[in-house]
């Protein structure tokens, strides 16, 4: 890459690799909320990414649809979700300890998946993934439609998940009974909402976008699996959570930021500085605890989070 | 008078583990009356409307309503049958607007979605009608308790319900809103709704009922309509034996010599405001000085800064020579400072241990409680039995979890801790605040006593009442200031100075 530091291209090159790398954030970010404001720290959402990469690639690697393998990517998140709900609000478990057994136990069974369908071969097996949707007249427009409107479909998904996932929560019952249930479970249950509910729906929907943020990486970004491919995602989407104060909206706007850093480390890799490259990779990590630092001290954290409810 | 029955509970019975809350009660609640459950904490009146209302499951017994027999599991069953309830602690989200709070739970005439603005009219409906007035967009957390008890009210009313149980309503009320609470509950009777006042204040009580049951460990002792009877036959029916005001007499210490010595103290608030404006004064042996004034006047700073739990930003406390500004609150209570805490439930007390552990957690680790490193838990639990016997603190024993007893006893185990390690000075903050007569007597004696005995006292309370029975002197403070010391022994209280002097009009110079 050889492209020139203040040149049009270079930057417009840059702000569509943000929104690229924004997306698998975007999406289990927002899982994520929806598991907070119910009132469960979801730990398992990096091993739940990680299944959803596997799983996504190899059902596309045996059917060759990628749609399917997206489904299935969600539907083993799903699966996870349901699992973390059963441990932490019907066994009512430490959230700590069951989000990271689940991490720990998702990532062996993918990998553990991975070389008993494909074994260790020296070239890693590829796919064929998605290429990017060029959405009609919008894409030509000048600088705006190259960054927007040239991206995966699973992009434009996790955008569109945005003001979906705000509506969810500030305009429905649901979301009323979610917000209630992560703030005041005894409360809400005094009020005839069931929480065991609210929370194994949260949990649901945290699963599937973290299955679905997996499949990303596989299908889209990459078009094969590797073992570090999620390389803690799941665990920067737990910090951008609480930079989001749990709002949708705003989860929009630090996956970008994050997205830009990832994207910057990618390019400043080409350019002249002489740093060693693990340097850039490392990027994301130490912004997220920067943030963390600035932010975290003032977060309103929902009031019920990490305390299972138990009835009286 | 023949009168409709909508409840009638019968023979309702509930245990605890091996405690009975309520042996086989009968209760009647007729259409269109207030009538209160009169008893003290622990007497079993909120057990019997959490099963009323489905918070609880009743042991035996039967419920009809109208006259129909029912079963209530849940307060969703309860509100279904027009049944309400405003708990003592409030169930309200407090990161939720008004509104938000009044309609969660129900379906919404949209489906799915949400309907503002008709849960907003109805709203404004009940607020008119009945001078609940409260803004619906107001995130609780803004509210005045006043406030949210109201929105506690209005949720019922959203429900549509024709029975209103209310537990302990006016305890966190000041006076002026405890009158806007009896004008709306008066409206309420008017339109035929019926109301169920759990209280064990008597002058509430003879107010606003029109009917009286007494209940005293789980029973029923008595049963008045209010025309006949009085404030002393119920304290009597309530306590179970006549009740005597504590009186304090003459301090018995003729000499004064300061032993705590606070000197041009400042500190700051939580919020980083001056709290407390460089105050000075001096508490004796064996005298009570009460601090008379509203809250939120420094008296929680003055508390915190003295039992070491907030830094003073200038100024010194002396104990008898000994300076313990600056200390933690560990060496100030070696040096012999007792701490009864405004929030008991928080800072004093840690409700999830045992009971014995509460009863040793400021000095468990010195002898006899622990030799070295090591925990001597035969000796505290002697020493907690001893305890419990002697302050005759109600539990099952001494091994259960301490959030398992009642108000009053949690005091008492704060009061057994502090007083049986004979501190020099006592700081008593809020002691009897929520306590019933009987704990109140009590607390009240051994304040007394522990006075007689030469320790010095610093009584912060905001029952005025409290403050004219006890103390010896009266320091009024106002906003981080001291307006004025009254010495008992030198004149009587002028109840109407007092008043100013709390409101901030008046100011004495303080020698």
């Amino acid at each position: 890459m050889n492209t020139g530091f203040w040149t049009l291209t270079f930057w417009v090159g840059f702000l569509a690799a943000t929104v690229r790398m924004a997306t698998p954030l975007i999406i289990a970010t927002l899982g994520e909320t929806f598991a907070e404001r119910s009132g469960v720290l979801n730990l398992g959402i990096e091993g739940m990414m990680i299944f959803g990469a596997l799983a996504g690639f190899l059902t596309t690697y045996f059917t060759k649809s990628l749609w399917l393998g997206v489904l299935v990517a969600t539907l083993s998140g799903i699966a996870f979700g349901w699992l973390m709900a059963f441990l932490t609000v019907t066994l009512t478990l430490s959230q700590h300890v069951s989000g990271l057994g689940i991490t720990i136990f998702a990532s062996g069974l993918a990998y553990y998946t991975y070389r008993a369908a494909i074994g260790s071969p020296t070239v890693p097996p590829t796919i064929k993934a998605f290429s990017t949707l060029k959405i009609p007249l919008l894409w030509k427009i000048p600088i705006i439609g190259p960054i927007l409107f040239d991206q995966y479909a699973i992009t434009y998904i996790g955008i569109l998940l945005v003001p979906l996932a705000g509506y969810l929560i500030y305009k429905t019952t649901f979301g009323l009974s979610l917000r209630a249930v992560g703030e005041n479970p005894e409360a809400a249950d005094a009020m005839g909402i069931n929480v065991y509910r609210i929370r194994y729906t949260a949990l649901i929907i945290a699963g599937g976008l973290a299955g679905l943020s997996g499949a990303f990486f596989t299908l889209a970004e990459f078009n094969m699996f590797l073992y570090d491919i999620v390389a803690g995602r799941g665990w920067v989407a737990i910090a951008l959570v609480i930079f989001a104060n749990w709002i949708p909206s705003k989860v929009l706007w630090g996956a970008l930021f994050f997205g830009s850093i990832d994207a910057i480390g990618l390019r400043l890799q080409g350019t002249a500085i002489k740093v060693p490259f693990q340097v850039y990779l490392m990027l994301p990590y130490i912004f997220t605890i920067i943030v963390l630092i600035l932010i975290a001290r003032n977060a309103s954290y929902p009031s019920a989070l990490l305390k299972p409810y138990r009835r009286e | 008078m023949e009168k409709e029955k909508i409840i009638e509970m019968r023979n309702i019975r509930k245990t605890f583990l091996n405690n009975v809350a309520n042996n086989n009660i009968n209760f009647v609640v007729y259409k269109g009356e207030i009538v209160s459950l009169l008893g003290e904490n622990g007497a079993g009146k909120t057990t019997l409307m959490k099963i009323l209302y489905g918070m609880y499951t009743k042991d035996s017994g039967e419920i009809f309503v109208n006259g129909r027999k029912v079963e209530i599991n849940s307060p969703k069953d309860a509100i279904a049958l027009g049944i309400g309830m405003v708990h003592q602690h409030f169930t309200l989200v407090r990161t939720l607007t008004v509104l938000e709070n009044v309609i969660l739970g129900l379906p919404s005439p949209k489906g799915i979605n949400l309907d503002f603005d008709y849960a907003r009219k109805r709203l404004e409906e009940i607020i008119q009608r009945y001078g609940l007035v409260v803004n619906p967009d107001a995130k609780i957390w803004q509210l005045s308790v006043g406030e949210r008890q109201r929105v506690e009210i209005i949720k019922a009313l959203y429900r549509n319900i024709n029975v209103l149980i209310l537990d302990e309503p006016t305890a966190v009320l000041t006076p002026q809103e405890v009158e806007e609470l009896f004008k709306t509950l008066r409206i309420f009777k008017k339109e035929g709704k019926s109301i169920v006042f759990i209280s064990h204040k008597l002058e509430e009580v003879m107010e606003i009922s029109d009917r009286i049951v007494i209940l005293r460990n789980g029973v029923v002792t008595g049963e008045r309509r209010k025309e006949e009877t009085n404030a002393r036959e119920l304290a009597r029916l309530m306590v179970g034996r006549e009740v005597i005001e504590v009186l304090r007499e003459k301090t018995s210490v003729t000499k004064r010599s300061p032993l705590l010595k606070v000197k041009e103290l400042k500190a700051l608030n939580d919020k980083n405001l001056v709290a407390l404006k460089g105050i000075s004064f001096s508490v004796n042996k064996g005298e009570i000085l009460g601090v008379a004034g509203v809250a939120g006047n420094g008296q929680r700073e003055l508390e915190d800064v003295i039992c070491g739990v907030r830094k003073p930003i200038s100024g010194h406390i002396f104990l008898d020579n000994d300076e313990i500004s600056g200390k933690s609150p560990k060496e100030i209570i070696r040096l012999g400072v007792g701490r009864i805490p405004e929030d008991r439930m928080e800072s004093g007390l840690i409700l999830d241990l045992p009971l014995y552990e509460n009863l040793v957690i400021e000095f468990y680790d010195k002898p006899p409680f622990s030799k070295g490193m090591l925990i001597d838990y035969k000796n505290i639990k002697r020493f907690a039995q001893k305890l419990i016997k002697e302050y005759r603190i109600k539990t099952a024993s001494i091994d259960v979890k301490t959030r398992t007893l009642s108000g009053g006893n949690l005091q008492k185990v704060i009061l057994a801790r502090v007083l049986s390690q004979s501190p020099k000075f006592i700081i008593a903050s809020q002691p009897t605040r929520g306590l019933d007569v009987g704990a109140m007597e009590y607390i009240h004696e051994k304040l007394l006593e522990a006075r007689n005995n030469g320790a010095g006292v610093l009584l912060i309370s905001e029952d005025l009442h409290e403050v004219l029975n006890l103390s010896d002197r009266i320091m009024v403070m106002y906003e981080g200031e001291i307006m004025g010391i009254i010495d008992r022994s030198k004149e009587k209280v002028d109840i109407e100075e007092l008043g100013l002097m709390m409101a901030g009009a008046k100011r004495r110079k303080v020698s």
